[in-house]
């Protein structure tokens, strides 16, 4: 295989100075979220010091339990949640439906409409964020957590991914299908999306992923807790006046907010990072 | 078959319609806005210029001349150019690093690549504790390689943009790790059997073979990294604030400043038409080069 001779190639450069680099180099990147765990458990009585910034003589969950109560971190999920989903169920109708159009139909004008979604992969939302927030204001959504979901809704990306995996399904499987009667949707339902489901969880990862910690947007399209989603929600309380900094507190609010992505992250790993790769690849 | 897929149906454009009209409402309607707006001067905060007025190239020539405005590009610059190569070089290395058959290889991945699962800013609030005066990790480590200088990284004009970067790099850099990791995985395994045939070494073999076969893999992160670097300014919020005296802000934060802050919506107008400009012209600029290496 071809990794035994990029592992030669490996070898003669010094396969254990590699080790010791990639150790380094691994314990050096792993750093500030293991700081950040092990402070999130230090006792707010026993403040940092030169030197001193790791394990305390005792362990304690308090700084959850008063970061919870500080900020309504209840809600801030609830929101993040419901954004996540909406943006994620919206996204899939989307672009399966626009992804199988560009990739089972010939029609006029196809060439110059998908060049027109694609202008939305070319000019990232965020660059937008100033004319957008004035049609949020017009329609009406100004601090709804729909305000924070609705730029998101039709995706160039997504459509492009969709239409890529779409057209590699074998022809004669389609027109097997159009012989067999089937109507459009049943084309997309029982011959197109089956093989595509990879493409369909890469997506899905990477969006969910993207919205979950997307700040500026939601930051300024929000205003009262009812709609701001975590990432917002912990900016906000780290600028309360009364934390400071109090940095086992901050960490145990860091890490909540970062925790059930990270933790689904943990488990899929193997998963996640293939989606990645899926997603930029295709 | 091909006959009915020839002729003009209304379905494919009631398929794509939902599609499109997010496209046309949150991207083609703002850069048309904005284009308009960007020949007005208006600011919401001040009585009298509450209504628009048209005033030609105006804010350009505002945005232009004014030193301030130099100064943030030029942040801009300096943000892409510390972020860019650095990150995509470390993403190479770490693919290098990952891309054998070692027990434990999985803690390497998972080292390298967890930090762009993090929220960004949830990663500039832990950052923030490693830049803090004294007793903040990042000096203590400094201190401890013979480091004197100044410690308030984020708080010194010279390092406030350094340290945004720092952060940046270590966020990114595993999320091109992966993308190299791909390309490894897909090289041609008999090239590497010539060139040990034909007695290369290591060093040659890495930069005749490896780097110059993943040429497109290079050309494609660029992109992504290039677009990040404008896309993404959350750990600026966290940890500078774009300061002190602007010394860290960049296009993207300037432009919620005009908006958000000064309220002056010609301004922000024209900034986001810069900004569009820009992007679109990277764009298209790769998208030509890499169609004639293709042909």
């Amino acid at each position: 295989m071809d990794s035994i001779s990029i592992r030669k190639t490996l070898k003669k450069f010094g396969s254990w100075i590699t080790n010791l680099l990639a150790t380094l180099l691994a314990l050096l990147w792993s750093v500030p979220v293991i700081w950040a765990i092990i402070a999130s458990f230090r006792p707010a009585n026993d403040p940092m010091s030169r030197g001193d910034v790791w394990f305390s003589n005792t362990l304690t969950f308090e700084n959850y339990t008063r970061a919870w109560s500080l900020a309504p971190f209840g809600q801030y999920y609830i929101n993040t949640i419901v954004v996540v989903l909406l943006i994620l169920a919206v996204q899939l109708i989307t672009i399966v439906l626009a992804g199988f159009a560009f990739a089972n139909y010939e029609f006029f004008g196809k060439g110059w409409i998908f060049f027109f979604v694609l202008l939305q992969m070319m000019i990232p939302t965020s660059a937008l964020l100033a004319p957008n927030f004035s049609t949020i204001r017009i329609l009406g959504l100004f601090d709804t957590r729909l305000a924070i979901a609705i730029p998101y809704f039709g995706s160039a990306f997504g459509t492009f991914l969709m239409r890529q995996a779409f057209m590699s399904v074998p022809r004669d499987l389609v027109d097997a299908g159009v012989i067999d009667g089937c109507s459009w949707w049943q084309l997309i339902l029982n011959v197109y999306l089956p093989p595509s489901i990879p493409s369909l969880i890469a997506f899905g990862l990477s969006s969910a992923t993207w919205h979950w910690n997307e700040f500026l947007w939601p930051l300024i399209i929000t205003i009262s807790d009812k709609s701001r989603p975590l990432t917002a929600g912990l900016v906000r309380f780290t600028q309360l006046g009364e934390i400071g900094a109090q940095w086992s507190l901050l960490t145990a609010a860091t890490l909540m907010v970062a925790a059930p992505l990270f933790i689904i992250f943990l488990i899929f790993q193997r998963r996640f990072i293939q989606s990645f790769v899926h997603s930029g690849l295709k | 078959m091909q006959a009915s897929r020839k002729s003009i149906k209304p379905l494919p454009y009631i398929l794509i319609f939902p599609t499109a009209v997010f496209v046309a409402l949150f991207t083609a309607w703002p850069v048309l806005l904005s284009i308009y707006q960007s020949f007005f001067r208006q600011r919401m905060n001040i009585a009298k210029f509450r209504e628009p007025t048209f005033v030609g190239w105006g804010n350009y020539v505002d945005l232009f001349t004014d030193p301030y405005f130099i100064e943030v590009i030029k942040n801009t610059l300096s943000y892409i150019l510390g972020t860019v190569p650095f990150s995509i070089i470390l993403g190479f290395l770490f693919a290098l690093l990952v891309n054998r058959k070692v027990r434990g290889i999985g803690f390497f991945r998972l080292a390298f690549f967890h930090p762009m699962v993090l929220p960004m800013v949830s990663a500039a609030t832990i950052w923030l504790f490693f830049f803090t005066p004294d007793y903040g990790l990042f000096n203590s480590t400094l201190r401890f390689l013979g480091y004197t200088g100044p410690e308030n990284w984020t708080g010194n004009p010279n390092l406030a943009l350094l340290s945004v970067v720092i952060v940046a790099i270590w966020k990114n850099s595993g999320y091109y790790m992966v993308f190299y990791l791909a390309g490894l995985q897909n090289l041609p395994s008999d090239v590497y059997e010539a060139a040990a045939l034909d007695g290369a070494n290591g060093w040659q073999t890495l930069w005749r073979i490896t780097f110059p076969l993943l040429r497109r893999t290079t050309l494609f992160i660029t992109i992504i990294a290039f677009i990040d670097s404008f896309r993404t300014v959350d750990h600026i919020f966290v940890l500078t604030s774009g300061g002190p005296s602007r010394s860290s802000t960049v296009l993207l934060f300037e432009l919620w400043l005009e908006r958000f802050e000064y309220q002056d919506i010609g301004a922000s107008a024209a900034i986001t038409v810069i900004f569009v400009v820009i992007l679109l012209a990277f764009t298209v600029t790769n998208f030509i080069t890499s169609d004639r290496r293709e042909a």
